[in-house]
């Protein structure tokens, strides 16, 4: 707080990096288009080239979006567990949150094939796709937190966390057994994660739940600074740890639930970004770290997204490999360099 | 000891503390009689087990008590929430905090979260209070540095300067001298003492330092599981109150110097 002119500076620095990444990310692809072109798009002129316009309205702007939404919104959600749980490794990833979205929707996809005698309800659409995978996700971080009230050991509850990911796939490998070859090759796509596949509408459906979990979070900003002394110490601070803790379990799961619903698990950007973060601004204090973290968070995805196009060749990188690839490395460095990981 | 009513923080009646686990209770302690008064430095000492620590996180509402009465300030202290505790009373507990990431100020500013709006910006006041402990504590040196890189006595230091932060009417602390030289207990109950005198605060903590809190505290609580002798120091040497704190077979007091011998 006394050094806030050096924060506004990085701020501004911060910002300027991502309308930078955002335009880089726009005028690259399988069809490339000149930057010129790009920014000129981007102000509402017309391009000497319609079907580039088209590209760039109907396909890369959304996708674009797609990755802050998601950058930001799990990144938000890496630094609220980590402070929650007390925990430096503690991501959606880590502690199964991202196994229980996958299993909300792998039953929806899949089971709904399978108990399709018993139910009828065959329309799969992208709301309730995210509803199954929220729900997931929620019920996941429900246990994961039962648990940390009662087992201190963080080990135990990222052992938790890995079962998670196990119980997971033995029931997508028991689904998949049983159903059919569409409804598979439509969950293992969704399983590789991707950023590209949201209309406008769904665009605006994620926005509006990444929002709601960003202003939870929020409003959780002063009782998360007070949880860095740790439990006993906030609640001498008056802080009303029952209220406080329900509302950064919901505020991270409606984030991670609803990115994984419709982008797919994405690994390390919610492990790595706080950690980054924390090593550049050199602070502790949630009230600089929310909006460096959602900034942040959005930057990686753009450079990990546009990296996954990779320039003027017409495939196009699972999005998770891209963030794994990139994400492990960097959470290896921090250790290394730290010795030790903090939060 | 008629003590001004006014002038009461603590007053505790028939306090039972131990654990309540499932439907079973496990007592620790009971029969706990004492009341504290504002400006006064007040120790609590017992062998090891005898539930100092249980006693002090049950005045400071971390953990419930089984049975009894504790008043805070004439209000029972069920019937406190948490922001309005907050504003009465403070702690410095063994636990180690969360975040060792902290620089010592920030941690300091988290002091006064109870007094701050819901972001919990500072005000002018709330900054010139971290500033005043910063200068108490003498941790203007220390003050930009992370608590990782403090030493135990330090961050000591930092965690009573916190409280001061916090500035209730009461402070409790567990075993705030563990892990220091003598120098250094001596040096920061001496500044405890201080503080409690200088602006009135009561300030209470747990401690196996008794022959350093007979000489510095106002008031000691004996904590033995049944008669939990509350007085001061020279009235407990006379009632032989510390005759009986520890098995005769392998030390004993000696009321004349204060301090404990070992049987030969």
């Amino acid at each position: 707080m006394l050094e806030s002119k050096t924060y506004r500076f990085s701020f501004l620095f911060l910002l300027l990096i991502l309308v930078l990444v955002f335009t880089l990310n726009i005028s690259s692809g399988s069809v490339s288009i000149p930057i010129n072109e790009t920014i000129n798009a981007l102000f509402g002129g017309t391009l000497q080239n319609e079907s580039w316009s088209y590209i760039i309205w109907d396909y890369r702007i959304p996708k674009a979006l797609t990755a802050i939404l998601v950058g930001a919104g799990l990144a938000l959600s890496g630094l609220l567990m980590q402070t929650l749980f007390r925990n430096p490794l503690a991501g959606p990833f880590v502690l199964g949150i991202s196994s229980g979205a996958s299993l909300g929707a792998a039953l929806l996809i899949m089971g709904s094939s399978v108990l399709a005698s018993f139910f009828s309800f065959g329309l799969i659409n992208d709301i309730s796709l995210a509803i199954a995978a929220s729900i997931g996700s929620f019920l996941v971080l429900m246990v994961v937190i039962s648990v940390a009230t009662k087992v201190k050991d963080t080990m135990a509850l990222l052992i938790i966390g890995l079962m998670f990911g196990s119980i997971t796939s033995a029931i997508v490998s028991v689904l998949s057994y049983f159903t059919n070859a569409e409804k598979l090759q439509q969950y293992i796509y969704w399983s590789y994660g991707s950023l590209g596949n949201l209309s406008w509408r769904q665009l605006g459906l994620l926005f509006a739940l990444v929002l709601a979990g960003i202003f939870l979070s929020i409003l959780s900003i002063k009782s998360l600074n007070a949880m860095l002394l740790g439990e006993n110490y906030a609640r001498s601070l008056g802080v009303n740890m029952k209220t406080s803790r329900y509302l950064i379990i919901i505020a991270t799961g409606i984030l991670a639930g609803s990115i994984t619903a419709f982008a797919g698990p994405i690994a390390f950007v919610g492990l790595a970004v706080p950690h980054l973060t924390r090593q550049i601004f050199n602070t502790t204090d949630h009230r600089i770290l929310m909006p460096a973290v959602l900034i942040y968070g959005a930057i990686l995805m753009l450079i990990c997204d546009t990296i996954a196009q990779l320039p003027t060749s017409a495939n196009v990188l699972p999005i998770n490999a891209v963030t794994s690839i990139i994400g492990a490395p960097v959470v290896i460095w921090l250790l290394i360099r730290k010795r030790k990981m903090m939060f | 000891m008629a003590a001004n009513h006014d002038n009461i923080t603590f007053s505790v009646r028939d306090l039972a503390i131990g654990y309540s686990l499932k439907k079973e209770k496990a007592l620790i302690a009971s029969n706990i009689n004492f009341d504290t008064i504002k400006g006064e430095l007040t120790a609590i000492i017992g062998i090891n087990g005898i539930g100092k620590s249980t006693l002090l996180r049950t005045l400071g509402k971390v953990q419930p008590k089984l049975s009894g009465v504790v008043e805070l300030n004439g209000k029972s202290l069920d019937n406190y929430k948490p922001i309005e505790l907050a504003a009465d009373l403070s702690l410095v507990l063994t636990e180690p905090i969360a975040s060792k990431n902290m620089t010592v100020a920030e941690l300091l500013a988290l002091g006064r979260s109870p007094y701050t709006n819901w972001l919990g910006a500072l005000s002018k006041e709330d900054v010139l209070k971290v500033e005043d402990a910063i200068q108490q504590m003498e941790l203007a040196k220390i003050q930009h540095k992370k608590c990782y890189e403090l030493s135990d006595g330090q961050l000591q230091r930092v965690m009573i300067a916190r409280a001061l932060v916090q500035d209730t009417a009461v402070i409790l602390l567990d075993e705030p001298t563990t892990h220091l030289d003598l120098y250094h207990k001596v040096q920061i109950l001496k500044l405890l003492k201080s503080i409690a005198h200088r602006t009135n605060k009561t300030i209470v903590f747990t401690t196996h330092e008794i022959e350093i809190a007979i000489q510095i505290c106002d008031k000691i609580l004996v904590l033995d599981g049944t008669v939990n002798a509350f007085d001061k120091p020279n009235k407990l040497i006379e009632q032989k109150a510390f005759d009986t704190l520890f098995p005769s077979d392998t030390v004993f007091f000696d009321a004349q110097n204060g301090s404990f011998k070992i049987k030969e």
